[in-house]
């Protein structure tokens, strides 16, 4: 094992500090439509059915939204729900988690469920920071700014307004919760910088941000007024009297059976799509994420935005194998590590957008710059020891102690000899059309967090995802629960998979009867095929 | 994903969950079970070694150690034999940490064995993170919660600790609260978030913030365009 890394590491070659060249607006432009998987043509597939037919997007979405319901036959509801509750959140990563106190707080009864335990989520993960406009000469505005140019001018400017002015207020209620955010001397929330910004904006716990995170809220979330859910994903949505939504229905993974839950509100805070590995990439994504959210709604008719746009996060472990497509936070690019193509140069500006960065680590492993991998995959040095070299000798090893942590322990110490990376799947930049309160397109069917679309316009700047579901978490929280207060009182009688029956009929005429795949599919399956 | 094939195709004997499989070497302890074909959902979350779903115990052939590990972030070793440990069963402390209002007195009420540990330093040895967990037991019980905190940041939560511990205290949860505590309680609210909190309430943007919302969408793309 050992002898893998050794000799793969004794054949690198003198690393050449001459600066990039710059990009130009035009450069960029054509560097991200030769490159960056969202523009290529190959692996893609244009939509037939449902609200966002004619949108081309990759071949694993349109499955996926293309698909039949895991429930199958005549879809009777039995004669009583399982569960009669005010608020249904679907997910418990930080979006729902956040949901869920905030709903609770109004007094709705709320009902979590989720995939696998409360905190099973990409937030954990989270290593880089929040990106929370405190510095001086800082403001929203400028957050405003950044994250639209980031976005590539394709955000919603209503939600990113909401974004930058509430983010803090956000920020006070996680430091009110305890969370351990790093300080300067002065007891200052340190900021560090990010790709694509102006100032350095982010608030981080080292690169523990997500895991500090969840560790807390989990706690709260166990302690509130919330009844919670695990290993019970929903499977299908509940329509109710108006076609607006009434519930769902859970699949309780260790009894096999499902969980009938009527609801008068239904926020959905599913998450991503990375473990349905787009175009064969690699993902940085948690087990679960699978879009769930985003074929459940869209059967119910709920309309999508840019759902044709992704982030491919440029750094992604490549080498050692086993680690394929785990996350090395872009807080090092911020930091000074350093970039180095297979002939030792580098190669684009580190702080670049992402798409930008990826785009350019696509090229060179295309155009033969690239380092080719024991497996036959190909990726370019990412050199942390340039941040000790300019910042101080251990410098690494506090700031990133988890990265160091997780490489060591495959026999690579990133303090010493560079991480090989590729881009990986990180993010699902569109998703469910949203208003500011998380309002989707259907009535009493709210979205937050990565499930939904239109904030981050078709590029993500990194740190705008975890204040995202802390400022849309709540929103989502306190509208569901009045929501729930004002609606009319139905009864189970009006509430069906009608919208299933009718969905799976438009695929049938579509697709001339041919059989559709059934999703969600709720997990990647990696279980050896020919055993 | 089990890229492993194509880099390492030596096939070594393990042991999961007491029955004799051959996986492919390095391969981590999760890509062994898909290899044999479990469905592993218990047991599995991040895939990143920072869930804590994955807290393993095992032996490996000829060694008396009982030894423990994330399986998503450990390779399998010829004869290694493994079970998980999906989920430990713990005590939790029902509080909400604003309402504390003598946090290291309430430590004793919340998480009274936290003062029964007898120092056999077990949950150190056994913590796949390399915490010094009993350390941040008696730092936590003597209230220095910020120690508690610095030693203590990158606990996963897996309670592993508390399958070891003696005292049968959950070491991680009184982490949790003392690093919380610290952070609610002790560390001063930070300035410059007061600052900006105070010049978002007052107004300060809104008016930018109102032009920038009038424009329409080209000029508003255009206005963004450069740095500021």
């Amino acid at each position: 094992m050992s002898d893998l890394v050794d000799s793969f590491y004794a054949k690198m070659p003198e690393f050449d500090e001459t600066p990039p060249p710059g990009l130009s607006p035009e450069a960029r432009a054509t560097l991200l439509k030769s490159f960056y998987p969202d523009y290529r043509p190959e692996g893609k597939a244009t939509i037939r059915v449902g609200p966002n037919a004619g949108t081309v997007v990759p071949e694993e979405i349109a499955t996926l939204l293309e698909s039949r319901s895991r429930i199958e036959g005549t879809r009777a509801l039995p004669d009583h729900p399982d569960r009669d509750v005010d608020v249904l959140i679907v997910g418990g990563g930080g979006a729902g988690i956040t949901a869920a106190l905030h709903a609770s707080e109004q007094g709705a009864g709320v009902l979590l469920a989720t995939k696998l335990r409360v905190g099973d989520s990409n937030t954990v993960m989270a290593e880089g920071g929040i990106q929370s406009a405190l510095g001086e000469g800082d403001s929203p505005v400028d957050h405003f700014r950044d994250t639209f140019r980031g976005g590539h001018g394709a955000n919603d400017p209503a939600l990113l307004s909401v974004l930058v002015q509430e983010g803090p207020g956000m920020v006070e209620w996680l430091v009110s919760r305890g969370i351990l955010f790093d300080r300067d001397p002065q007891g200052n929330l340190s900021l560090r910088k990010g790709g694509g910004t102006s100032r350095p904006r982010l608030i981080s716990a080292k690169d523990y941000t997500g895991l500090e995170l969840i560790r807390v809220l989990k706690e709260d979330v166990v302690n509130a007024p919330v009844e919670i859910l695990e290993f019970s994903p929903a499977v299908e949505l509940l329509q109710g009297p108006g076609g607006a939504c009434a519930g769902a229905v859970l699949w309780d993974l260790d009894s096999r059976k499902y969980l009938y839950v009527k609801a008068k509100t239904v926020i959905l805070a599913t998450g991503g799509t990375g473990r349905l590995h787009l175009g064969g990439f690699a993902t940085s994504n948690h087990f679960g994420a699978t879009g769930d959210g985003l074929c459940m709604a869209y059967r119910m008719g709920a309309k999508l935005v840019h759902i044709d746009s992704f982030q491919y996060h440029p750094t992604g472990v490549i080498f050692p194998s086993e680690m394929a497509g785990m996350l090395i936070t872009e807080a090092v690019r911020g930091a000074g590590a350093r970039m180095y193509n297979r002939l030792g140069k580098r190669f684009v500006n580190e702080l670049e957008t992402r798409d930008v960065v990826a785009s350019a680590i696509i090229r060179e492993c295309s155009e033969g710059r690239g380092v080719p991998t024991p497996s036959g995959a190909s990726g370019v040095y990412l050199d942390l020891a340039s941040i000790d070299r300019e910042a101080g000798e251990g410098t690494v090893a506090k700031r990133f102690p988890n990265i160091v942590k997780l490489m060591t322990r495959h026999q690579v110490d990133p303090t010493r000899v560079p991480i090989l990376v590729y881009p990986t799947l990180h993010y699902q930049n569109g998703g469910l059309q949203t208003d500011p309160n998380g309002h989707t397109s259907i009535p009493n069917l709210l979205v937050a967090g990565e499930a939904s679309g239109g904030l981050h316009g078709t590029n993500r700047l990194m740190g705008n995802s975890l204040l995202e579901l802390f400022v849309f978490g709540r929103r989502a929280g306190l509208e569901a629960a009045k929501a729930s207060r004002e609606r009319a009182p139905f009864s189970w009688k009006e509430v069906s998979m009608a919208h299933v029956d009718h969905f799976e009929q438009l695929l049938a005429r579509e697709f001339e009867g041919a059989d559709r795949p059934m999703a969600p599919t709720l997990f990647p399956d990696y279980r050896r095929k020919d055993s | 994903m089990d890229n492993s094939q194509n880099e390492r195709k030596t096939m070594i004997h393990v042991s999961i969950n007491g029955r004799e499989y051959e996986v492919p070497a390095g391969s981590t302890m999760v890509q062994a079970m898909w290899y044999t074909g479990h469905e592993v959902i218990h047991g599995i979350g991040c895939l990143g070694g920072v869930c804590g779903a994955c807290a393993t115990v095992y032996r490996i052939k000829g060694d008396f150690r009982l030894r423990n590990a994330l399986a998503c972030q450990t390779l399998v070793q010829e004869g290694m034999s493994f079970s998980m440990l999906d989920s430990y069963p713990i005590q939790r402390a029902h509080y909400d940490v604003a309402t504390l209002s003598d946090p290291k007195e309430e430590l004793f009420t919340f998480y009274p064995e936290s003062a029964t540990c007898r120092n056999c330093n077990a949950c150190t040895e056994v913590c796949p993170q390399g915490i010094d967990v009993r350390d941040s037991v008696w730092r936590a019980n003597f209230g220095d919660f910020k120690a508690v905190a610095d030693l203590t940041m990158s606990c996963v939560m897996c309670g592993l600790c508390v399958s070891r511990c003696i005292a049968e205290m959950a070491p991680h949860e009184i982490a949790l609260y003392a690093r919380r505590a610290y952070g609610a309680k002790e560390l001063p609210f930070p300035a410059n978030l007061r600052a900006r909190l105070d010049e978002i309430k007052g107004g300060t943007f809104s008016r930018e913030m109102d032009r920038l919302l009038s424009l329409s969408p080209d000029e508003l793309k255009k206005e963004c365009e450069v740095k500021s």
